[in-house]
């Protein structure tokens, strides 16, 4: 197990490297890192020619990889040619209230999957099951986008008629540098959990009920329920163990994707998260801010792959890595 | 039945042409055998795959309604001349904000400088469908290719196409849609297509790899080889249609996924550009005008009613085309 371990960790490098090179080369090419200032006024034509040198610009795209790759690792991420200010601190602040907001949704999404999945598979065909399982279809079908901004002018338009306010609808605290846990916070950050929160449901309540009714029709269950064990204890202690199996996986694929779909929640909500600076930064043109945000997704990605692998071979001993 | 000629060219493995087989035999087995058991009053048919295929997707009710409203929706989108009461871009000041009414056919409301958001999404249904298509074919075909020549020739090819699709999949593809569109693609649908096809390809790639594999060891593959047919003729000709049934599975719900993402890339900004009307950008509408729901409500639902009708068609035709692959049912 550690060999194998040992080797996907490897394994996961040159896949980084392979797409951050990628990225690379595309955002170069396809964007000039030094265009805003070019047409920033007070900005000289030597600053930019000394900047253009600092920054290797002159040299073709794979050397320059080569230098923004040490620029990474010794000058945490550099520096943004745009505003001129290092990208590490806003890089650690945004990702920090990204990833409060993504893992509180797909924590809430799991376990509500989890338990809609069991009790739908339980009671095939019922009304609780007929009643998620269009809910399902709804969530598949819904722009994320639009879930958001539905949210967001129905909360909007309670404050504006009654002045109650229930959640905030942009934004991350009231007072600027409000604490990580407290009241205001989570009024702040519902809404965003909420929507990233239904569409991740929608995909787990699916996936943990077809897992059930796949592990329901196995022979073994047959067997704990013929030896006459009480209907819970076989639910309980021999389908849902086995069921949770898959889930973990999809779950693990699915933080990593959504993690990127933040992007447009976070844009709507304004919420100071990772997609919101990358938005930003992407407007602005910062070719260096987004190729960070692009290394630190990826990496994500890479990580929660990763974690799916060694959970699926760690939960499922009929799975073998020599 | 054209594969009478060609006996090596049914194959018994799912998911198309397996029961070909048996209609090609009853159809050789004679005019004779026929003739004289409508003689008899019994009445013998010979059905394809395809047929079988045909009736089981007429029997799902839930994919054939959602069809009908397809058909309905995108006819609106493909006939938007006709059928809508005005130009997308018709500007009337007069009549700036309007909630919806039927007065003047306003059945959508009008938007900040009066322009008819009925005739507005019926534009941006025809764009979505433009996009939607266009990115299941293009992305379709590379999916075949890649996964056509991936598992035919196994080997190193096989493996440096397969990591590359790996490579594919663990790209930001959201944010890296978002780069190109910002940086190459403003504006024209088709560019933004092409873009959207270069992340579409994967799952197909890989699906159409894996019955490459198992089926260039059928006998019947081995019986074309030495008949002389080379490795073109035994992909496309013998191999490829064992496919056709995931491939227009995929391809369907491919349109749905297509929809969505280039709505969310107009919504933000970076897909579509106005004035072309996408329904995207129309929510984005809403947006500004946070008090005019209609400006928000009737695009959102129509991009839900699209891609949901899509997905159950999309679910039927797996039902029908693809038994094996058949998922516990809803």
């Amino acid at each position: 197990m550690l060999a194998y371990i040992t080797r996907r960790v490897l394994y996961s490098i040159p896949v980084l490297v392979l797409s951050t090179f990628l990225s690379f080369v595309f955002v170069s090419y396809a964007g000039d890192p030094l265009a805003q200032l070019r047409i920033t006024p007070h900005i000289s034509q030597q600053t930019i020619q000394n900047l253009t040198h600092q920054y290797h610009l002159d040299q073709p795209v794979p050397v320059r990889y080569w230098y923004w790759v040490q620029d990474v690792f010794e000058h945490k991420l550099g520096k943004s040619l745009v505003t001129l200010q290092p990208i590490w601190p806003d890089i650690t602040r945004t990702l920090g209230h990204t990833l409060q907001v993504v893992l509180t949704a797909e924590l809430l999404a799991l376990v509500l999957g989890v338990i809609v999945g069991i009790y739908s598979a339980v009671r095939q065909y019922s009304f609780f099951d007929y009643f998620f399982t269009s809910f399902s279809f709804l969530g598949y079908a819904m722009p994320v986008f639009w879930l958001a901004l539905l949210l967001q002018i129905a909360f909007t338009d309670i404050y504006l008629r009654w002045h109650v306010r229930i959640f905030y609808t942009s934004g991350l605290n009231s007072t600027a540098g409000g604490s990580a846990w407290s009241l205001d916070r989570l009024q702040h950050i519902a809404l965003p959990v909420v929507t990233l929160c239904v569409i991740s449901f929608a995909l787990y309540s699916r996936f943990m009920r077809a897992s059930m009714l796949d592990v329901l029709n196995t022979d073994y269950v047959r067997t704990a329920r013929a030896k006459g064990l009480p209907e819970w204890r076989v639910i309980m202690g021999h389908v849902f163990r086995n069921a949770l199996i898959p889930i973990t996986t999809v779950a693990a694929l699915n933080i990593g994707a959504v993690f990127g779909g933040a992007i447009i929640t976070e844009t709507i909500f304004t919420l100071d998260g990772i997609g919101f600076y990358f938005f930003n930064r992407l407007s602005a043109l910062d070719v260096y801010a987004v190729m960070a945000y692009l290394l630190v997704t990826s990496v994500m990605i890479v990580l929660f792959n990763l974690i799916a692998d060694i959970l699926y071979g760690f939960l499922d001993p009929r799975i073998r890595y020599d | 039945m054209t594969e009478v000629g060609q006996p090596h060219e049914a194959s018994p493995v799912p998911p198309l042409t397996g029961a070909t087989v048996g209609a090609a035999a009853l159809g050789t087995a004679g005019g004779s055998a026929i003739d004289s058991t409508v003689e008899a009053g019994l009445e013998l048919k010979v059905r394809s795959q395809w047929s079988y295929a045909r009736s089981r997707f007429l029997r799902h009710r839930l994919a054939m309604a959602s069809l009908i409203a397809l058909i309905v929706i995108f006819g609106c989108g493909i006939f938007a001349n006709y059928i809508a009461p005005y130009s997308y871009s018709t500007i009337d000041l007069t009549n700036i904000l309007h909630p919806p009414t039927t007065i003047a056919h306003h059945y959508f409301g009008t938007d900040e400088i009066g322009r008819d958001y009925f005739s507005r999404v019926i534009y941006g249904i025809r764009t979505s469908l433009e996009v939607g298509v266009f990115v299941a074919f293009l992305s379709s075909i590379m999916g075949l290719i890649i996964g056509a020549v991936a598992g035919y020739y196994r080997g190193w090819l096989d493996n440096l196409l397969m990591r590359f699709t790996d490579l594919v999949l663990t790209l930001p593809a959201l944010a890296i849609l978002l780069v190109a569109s910002a940086l190459l693609g403003q504006g024209s649908q088709w560019r933004v297509s092409i873009i959207l096809a270069f992340f579409f390809w994967t799952q197909l790639a890989r699906i159409v790899r894996g019955i490459f594999l198992s089926l260039r060891e059928k006998e019947y593959v081995e019986a074309a080889k030495a008949a002389g047919s080379g490795d073109l003729r035994i992909m496309f000709r013998h191999i490829l249609p064992n496919t056709l049934g995931p491939v227009i599975v995929n391809g369907t719900l491919a349109v749905a996924t297509a929809i969505l993402t280039e709505a969310a890339l107009s919504f933000l900004g970076f897909g579509i550009r106005p004035p072309t009307p996408s329904l995207g950008v129309l929510v984005a509408g809403g947006e500004a005008n946070p008090q005019q729901w209609w400006l928000t409500i009737f695009p959102g639902l129509t991009i839900v009613l699209i891609v949901l009708c899509i997905n159950f068609v999309g679910d039927g035709l797996r039902d029908a085309l693809d038994p094996t692959q058949r998922r516990v049912r809803a």
